[in-house]
């Protein structure tokens, strides 16, 4: 019963809103009817370029491995190092959250401070399935601006955090594994 | 809107045409993974659109242009950094929301303020990324995104 409910949780609200709807437009029930419309309006809108932007997203996904820019990332510096880092985050998905078990591994392999808080800086703000959804959404002019003055921004955030860290110790743990995390160190 | 559909369509037929070209299996593989990734965001997304739905009816025009619109000033500017900052919404969920601000009379600046400090700054998830890097090096990242935030905003503001 538990993992019934459990299951079915995620489906609630549209399960409610629906009899919601039902029950207004039975009723004539005005204020549920302009939320209908302003729902109708908004999917029709997400419908129009959402699926179309998957199709993108999947094929780039198959056709440039992660695996491939993450070899290269550790021994190089400079330009190129940072231009694969801001690539490789490009190439993911998910909330900021999900970026830092990805640091550990960079860490690991031995990235610098510095490509480090760059990655985590595109990564929060340059994934490519995120930039087609703002461009659906808010247009190629606000996330050509926004992108464009962000990327220099978290690389100059990365010098700052590497100068900051300079002559301190700087480790990154893995809290799911502290321990282990020591005995590398 | 629908021009930006237009491109969307456009690129996604290219795109598919050149890589069926090169590659049938690959294509298809693709397609599935796109199809999975979209998959698991439509019901999220089908929510807050629920949810937007029901504040925007809610919530009137005039009150979004007091707060938030082109004459909120610094107040606008404000809030919109803290809320940003503190709550965690997922970038793709945000979006639907600036849209219906943007609509809704807000400023560019304020906008784009609320999107970067979403995105950069993260209140609640500091606790987290604390384990990860220790808390000097987590509150300094946060402290140096807050700082950048407010300069894209601005920006933003400005150029838009």
């Amino acid at each position: 019963m538990k993992q019934l409910a459990r299951k079915y949780q995620p489906y609630i609200w549209i399960a409610v809103f629906i009899m919601a709807t039902i029950a207004s437009f039975s009723l004539g029930f005005d204020p549920g009817k302009t939320v209908f419309t302003n729902f109708r309006v908004s999917l029709v809108e997400m419908l129009s370029f959402l699926p179309f932007l998957f199709i993108i997203v999947g094929l780039f996904d198959v056709w440039v491995p992660k695996e491939k820019i993450q070899k290269h990332i550790g021994q190089e510096s400079g330009i190129k190092g940072i231009a694969l880092v801001v690539l490789l985050a490009m190439l993911q998905a998910g909330p900021l959250y999900g970026a830092f078990p990805i640091a550990y591994i960079l860490y690991k392999k031995g990235i610098s401070a510095r490509n480090l808080f760059i990655y985590l800086g595109a990564f929060s703000s340059m994934k490519i399935p995120m930039l087609g959804i703002e461009i659906g959404y808010l247009g190629i002019d606000f996330t050509l601006v926004r992108t464009l003055i962000s990327l220099p921004l978290f690389i100059a955030i990365g010098f700052l955090m590497e100068r900051f860290m300079k002559g301190k110790h700087f480790e990154v743990f893995d809290p799911g594994n502290k321990a282990a995390a020591k005995t590398v160190q | 809107m629908s021009n930006n559909a237009i491109i969307f369509v456009s690129v996604a037929a290219v795109v598919s045409l050149v890589s069926f070209l090169m590659d049938r299996d690959k294509t298809i593989l693709g397609f599935k993974r796109g199809w999975q990734m979209f998959r698991k965001l439509l019901l999220p997304f089908l929510n807050i659109l629920i949810i937007v739905s029901i504040a925007l009816y809610l919530i009137s025009p005039d009150t979004i242009e007091k707060y938030l619109g082109g004459d909120s000033g610094a107040v606008g500017f404000l809030i919109a950094a803290v809320v940003g900052s503190i709550t965690l919404i997922p970038a793709f969920i945000s979006y639907p929301i600036a849209a219906g601000l943007l609509q809704q009379g807000a400023s560019y600046a304020v906008v784009g303020t609320f999107m970067t400090t979403l995105m950069m700054v993260g209140v609640v998830t500091l606790p987290l990324e604390i384990q990860y890097l220790g808390r000097r090096v987590a509150i300094t990242r946060n402290a140096f995104n807050f700082v950048a935030a407010i300069i894209i905003g601005l920006a933003i503001g400005v150029i838009l």
